[in-house]
This record gives C-alpha cells, sequence and structure tokens, in this order.
C-alpha cells in the first residue's frame, strides 16, 4: 500500500482477557483493530468499563495481551501466532493455497521500545510517588535508559523536560503534595517526555482535573504536538474533548470497537446507534440549543464483560434490536472513505 | 438587590453568609459574603471549581458544616426557619422532610451493611409515624417513582448488588421519600457514565415536574446547568462573583471568570478546529487568599484597583449582577458620558 510508511502503530485482532475464576473471563477488549498515523491523535471513547483504558495498557504491553498482534513502526511487538496475517490497512495475506497465512508467535523485549511510547496516567493524585522529588520521578526514566552520562546531563534533561510543560527547574527539588492537580498532571507528562518518546498513550490526563485547568492541559499536549512531533492515543470518556484534540476517533463498547471515524465524521455523520445515543447525551453548554435538542436516553446500564450479549454486544439497549442482532455478530463495515462502523441496521440510524 | 424580610418572599434566602475553618495552620476563609435565594420550585444552578465553596454553602444550609468550620456572618433562612440559631434537634427534624440532598458518590454515600429496603424505610419511619409495613409500601412506590424495576426484589438487595446508576436512583429515592420542598443536588452525575447521566437527569427533571420542588444544582459542568437550571450563580474562591438566569450568564456574562470557563469548554458542534482558550494560572490557595478580588491573579482584564479591594456588586438587572471592577469601571463611564449605565 502507499500509505504504509506513515503508520506508526499498528493493533491487530487484540484481545484481553482477564480470568475471573470458575473458568470464567471479563471480556476486557475484543478483537480490536486499528491503525495509527505518524504525528496525528487517534481517540478513543467510551463509557467506563468499555475496556478502552485495557486497550491502551495492552498496547504498551502493561499488560500481556492474550491474543492478536501488535506492530509498532513496522516490527512486530508482540503476536500470539493465532490471528491471520494482514498487510497494514487490514486486509489478509494469502498463502498458495488461498489459505489467510499465520503470523509467527513473537514477543520482543519491549525495553528499547519503553523509550519510544510513554504512558500518561488518569489520576495524577495516584501516579505520583509521594516520597520521590519530581526531579527523581521525570528523571527515573532517563536513569533505566542510561540516557544521561553525567549527573549534569540528566540534570539537563529534567528540566528540559520540566520546561517542556510549563514547569520550571525549582520545581525539581519539591515533592508531588506542594503541586495542584494541574500541575502534577503537568509533572506526569514531563515524565513521559524525558525519554523523547515518539508516541503517547494518554489515558484520561484531564478527567480528574478542574475545568477551568483542563483546556491548560489539552493546549499543551497540541503545543508539544506541534514542538516535538508526537504522536498520541487519546483515551477519554468525554466526547467533546476527544472530539477536539483528535484527528481520527474510535468509539467502544463492552471491549469492541462499534465506530471509527474522522473526528469531524463521527460527530456530524455518525451511524452506529451507540455513538449516536452517545453523542446527544452529552450535555450541551448553550442554553437555547439545550432546550431544543431531544436527548435519546438510553435504557438500562451496561451488561456485564463477564458474559456479554451474544451476537451484537450493544443489542440489550439498542432501540433497533432484533433477532439478527442477537443470533449474528455485526461486520466491519465501511460506510464512506475512511469510516467503519460495526452494526445490522445501519441504514435505519440515518 | 433587596434585601428587605427577603426570608418571606423566598425558600431559601442566605444573606452575607461567611463562614471559616478553623485548621490548625490557619482560617481557611470558604464563604466570603454570600448572598444567594432561591424560590419555590426553581432550580438554581451553582457552578464553580473544586474548592470554591459551592457545597460548603448548600451544606451549612442544612447544618452539615463539618467540624473545624463555623459560620461567622450573616444569616441564612430557610422555609421561615433561622437556620443560625437552630440547634441539632430541629436540624434533625428538617432533613430529610423539608431539606434532601443527593450526594455526589452513589458508590459511598449508601450503607453498604443495610438493605436498599432499610435505608429508605429508615428515613420514612423517621418523619412520619408510618409502621413497617406501611413504609414498606411507600418505599416500593418511590422505587417504582425514580424507575427501578422489580422493586419488591431490589429492597432486599444491598448496594454492592447495584450499578452506578441504579444506586444513584436509590439514593434520589431516599431523598424523595418525604417530599421535601428542596432538593440540594450536589454533582448528583460525576461518578456516573454519560449515558446514565443523561437518565438521572431526565428523571431529576421529570420528578420536579411532577412533586415541584425547588433544587440546588452543584456541578462543575456547564452543560449540565444550561440545560437544567433557570438561574445560575458562579463561585470563585468563596464568593458569588456571577449571578443570574441561564440566558443571562450564558449569553451576556460580564464577570472574566465566567467569561473564561465558557471560553475553555470545547464544543462538540464547532465543525473547525478553534483552540482552546483556557484561564491562565492556578486555582487560588485559600489559606492565604489574594488581597481584592480573589479572581485578579488569574484575570486578563486586571487593573490595579482589582489587586487592591474586592469589587463591589454591580446590577444588570432584577436577576443578574456581579462583582467585578471592570464593570463598575464601564458603568461609570457610561455615567459620566451621561449614557446609560449598561
Amino acid at each position: 500500500m502507499s500509505n504504509d510508511d506513515d503508520i506508526l502503530v499498528s493493533v491487530q485482532h487484540l484481545q484481553q482477557y482477564f480470568p475471573a475464576g470458575h473458568n470464567r473471563y471479563v471480556q476486557a477488549v475484543d478483537d480490536v483493530s486499528f491503525v495509527i498515523r505518524k504525528g496525528e491523535t487517534f481517540g478513543l471513547v467510551g463509557e467506563s468499563g468499555c475496556g478502552k483504558t485495557t486497550t491502551g495498557r495492552t498496547l504498551l504491553r502493561l499488560y500481556e495481551p492474550t491474543d492478536g498482534r501488535i506492530i509498532y513502526d513496522h516490527k512486530v511487538l508482540f503476536d500470539s501466532g493465532k490471528v491471520p496475517l494482514e498487510q497494514e490497512d487490514g486486509t489478509p495475506i494469502l498463502d498458495e493455497s488461498g489459505n489467510p497465512k499465520m503470523g509467527k508467535k513473537t514477543k520482543v523485549d519491549m525495553l528499547p521500545y519503553r523509550r519510544k511510547m510513554q504512558i500518561v496516567f488518569q489520576d495524577p493524585y495516584a501516579s505520583l510517588d509521594p516520597r520521590m522529588t519530581v526531579g527523581d520521578i521525570v528523571g527515573e526514566a532517563i536513569d533505566i535508559h542510561h540516557l544521561a552520562k553525567t549527573r549534569q546531563e540528566r540534570y539537563d534533561m529534567v528540566v528540559t523536560a520540566l520546561r517542556h510543560v510549563g514547569l520550571n527547574s525549582e520545581h525539581a527539588n519539591r515533592y508531588p503534595h506542594e503541586f495542584s492537580g494541574g500541575q502534577r498532571q503537568r509533572v506526569g507528562i514531563a515524565r513521559a517526555l524525558a525519554v523523547n518518546p515518539e508516541f503517547i498513550v494518554c489515558d484520561e490526563p484531564i478527567s480528574a482535573l478542574d475545568v477551568s485547568i483542563q483546556a491548560q492541559i489539552v493546549n499543551m499536549f497540541e503545543n508539544l504536538q506541534q514542538q516535538l512531533g508526537l504522536t498520541y492515543l487519546f483515551i477519554a470518556h468525554d466526547l467533546s474533548v476527544v472530539k477536539h484534540i483528535s484527528n481520527r476517533i474510535a468509539v467502544m463498547y463492552l471491549g469492541k470497537i462499534v465506530e471509527m471515524a474522522d473526528s469531524n465524521e463521527l460527530i456530524f455523520h455518525c451511524v452506529h446507534p451507540y455513538t449516536r445515543s452517545l453523542i446527544s447525551a452529552i450535555p450541551i453548554a448553550d442554553p437555547k440549543t439545550a432546550r431544543a435538542s431531544k436527548r435519546i436516553v438510553l435504557q438500562g446500564d451496561v451488561p456485564s464483560p463477564l458474559n456479554p450479549p451474544s451476537g451484537c454486544r450493544f443489542r440489550t439497549r439498542c432501540p433497533f434490536a432484533d433477532e439478527q442482532c442477537a443470533k449474528s455478530v455485526p461486520a466491519w463495515k465501511e460506510v464512506s472513505p475512511g469510516h467503519f462502523a460495526a452494526c445490522h441496521h445501519l441504514d435505519r440510524v440515518k | 438587590m433587596t434585601e428587605q424580610m427577603n426570608h418571606e418572599k423566598y425558600l431559601v434566602s442566605i444573606e452575607h453568609e461567611r463562614l471559616s475553618f478553623f485548621t490548625p495552620v490557619g482560617e481557611v476563609k470558604a464563604l466570603n459574603d454570600v448572598s444567594l435565594h432561591v424560590s419555590p420550585g426553581e432550580i438554581l444552578g451553582i457552578v464553580g471549581e473544586s474548592g470554591s465553596g459551592k457545597s460548603v454553602t448548600s451544606y451549612s444550609l442544612m447544618g452539615l458544616t463539618a467540624y473545624p468550620g463555623r459560620i461567622i456572618g450573616g444569616d441564612l433562612w430557610f422555609n421561615g426557619h433561622h437556620i443560625n440559631d437552630m440547634t441539632e434537634k430541629q436540624f434533625q427534624k428538617m432533613r430529610g422532610s423539608e431539606i434532601a440532598i443527593i450526594f455526589q458518590d452513589p458508590m459511598t454515600s449508601l450503607n453498604p451493611v443495610y438493605t436498599i429496603g432499610n435505608q429508605i424505610r429508615e428515613v420514612i419511619m423517621l418523619h412520619t409515624n408510618k409502621n413497617k409495613q406501611e413504609a414498606n409500601e411507600r418505599a416500593k412506590e418511590l422505587l417504582t417513582l425514580v424507575g427501578i424495576n422489580e422493586p419488591d426484589k431490589r429492597l432486599k438487595q444491598y448496594p454492592y448488588e447495584l450499578s452506578g446508576g441504579m444506586r444513584q436512583r436509590v439514593m434520589i429515592a431516599i431523598a424523595l421519600a418525604c417530599e421535601p420542598k428542596l432538593l440540594i443536588a450536589d454533582e448528583p452525575t460525576t461518578a456516573l457514565d454519560v449515558t446514565i447521566q443523561a437518565q438521572i437527569l431526565e428523571l431529576m427533571m421529570e420528578l420536579k415536574k411532577k412533586l415541584g420542588m425547588a433544587i440546588i444544582m452543584i456541578t462543575h459542568d456547564l452543560g449540565i446547568v444550561a440545560s437544567m437550571c433557570d438561574r445560575i450563580a458562579v463561585m470563585y474562591a468563596g464568593h458569588i462573583v456571577e449571578s443570574g438566569t441561564t440566558d443571562e450568564i450564558f449569553y451576556q456574562p460580564k464577570h472574566e471568570y465566567t467569561k473564561g470557563l465558557l471560553r475553555s469548554i470545547p464544543r462538540l458542534d464547532s465543525e473547525s478546529h478553534t483552540k482552546l482558550v483556557p484561564i491562565e494560572g492556578q486555582p487560588v490557595d485559600l489559606l492565604n487568599p489574594p488581597k481584592g478580588c480573589p479572581f485578579a491573579p488569574r484575570c486578563r482584564a486586571c487593573m490595579k484597583v482589582c489587586l487592591r479591594e474586592m469589587p463591589p456588586v454591580t446590577t444588570f438587572s432584577d436577576t443578574h449582577y456581579t462583582q467585578c471592577w471592570l464593570n463598575q469601571k464601564n458603568e461609570a463611564e457610561g455615567a459620566a458620558q451621561g449614557g446609560d449605565a449598561k
């Protein structure tokens, strides 16, 4: 394919089942595939428990996937050996007899890749060690990867990382408790930046912050992306923030991606009933529009991922569900170029 | 603002309330001269970030100010009660029957060792002279009212057996058990997912129509107040910096903080990518609040006087007022030119 070169991360048929005892499994992530291109921000939205955080962590192999393949910069980081080989745009590669070729079972040592792939966690109050100074928190990764030869060099790298996030050298000697939530999140971001990564998983980085601080951090992510040429996987439950920052968005429900498209396309021309109700559920900060618009209120709660519904997982809350939805898992269809959705009733939503 | 005998006209009337927490490290001035009122059947939204005093204001109305905190000035009236000189016994009688509250986190605000039924019956039996059986009937009614199926089965369940949305419905059922005149909703949906949030907000609006109580909606989400509230009070560092009807706040914001908040939220309905305009700086440290206007250090239009003195109230309409020097200045200039004070 012509534009394969700019693909940085490719996740194919990723599966993450957590054992829950009694031979049962929490099906946190099931058959999730997407690609992230160099320099773009890929948004992942969904409600709590839909598997978006697990996807992000599994992609970094903080959890070992139970199945699937992860490719970073054209190098296979993980392959269970049980999923067919695909070209990077998703078409399967066939062998001479026409059967899909399976990948080779692979598990590479992640240490060299950890330098390139970093993560910013959700809760800045829980993700910083209270007994370490900010300088040591940011410098820890530099030590692990032996990036600095002298103390001075290490100090300079720490200060550079802190400057990137709007802090300065005097903050390096302080402890996390001396900072406000927004500043702590800046420290968390500086820690990720310290090793000059190419790719950062942002796992709900702003949801624990005050409204007036959220915009500061969102803008900082955008500026850093421009300055340092970063690629983001931006995970959040707040669709308006994800829409603002992302080039493309995938919507997850109960471990599966239900719809994926360019961000404007997804917001204004969504085709999946779940995406549509998710968008309509967001309170609009404009009284006149809010009064005029009618909300589609979904009934019921998200089913347990221990025992997800058969067929389409959304069918228990979907207004269009029928027998077909219970019988078969909806296929992944391309609705318009670059816009994918998995639903049996795409025509009815419009 | 007319302040004469407001407490007879309004359901809630708070006048010049000052409240401080006397902590070992010093006095934290949580509320500085807060005045607000709520009419019967009205929904008032209180918006502000954490630590701005939005919860403390409404808790003080229920006599729930936590230990080192004390009301040190002002008058609080609710439904004919003068809150300042009420005893704990009188509060207990009032809480649950005339005024009720829904807390933010339904996971922790229900008692895990009692069944749902037990917890709903407790309120009913405390405030009415119903016996256990009658209370049980009422509890079933309430669960149906808040949209919970199979109330018989649910009454026997413990909180851990219910989902977050369900628990919040139970909280609402408990709050509504005695048909209070005022419901305080303290970030009732912050811990919930958007689709569940939509369910709960819908339910609250429906119940408000049915029962006609007034609601104080405490939130930091401008989207929620836009669709629900009649009036909004914007709080910052223990001051109400601006108050007005929902339209006034959203379409003619006067205080720089309100304007900043409105600018800083991403819009779902804009097709082009415009950069967010954040409010720079960090939230106020209430232990050492800045002299003058608390928002001055973060304000884009800060003047010298802002750092020196707290601005007086500028009134724009019967409902709309703000505390900002900039508006004072505009008004003075307008008056000097013989123009309209607006």
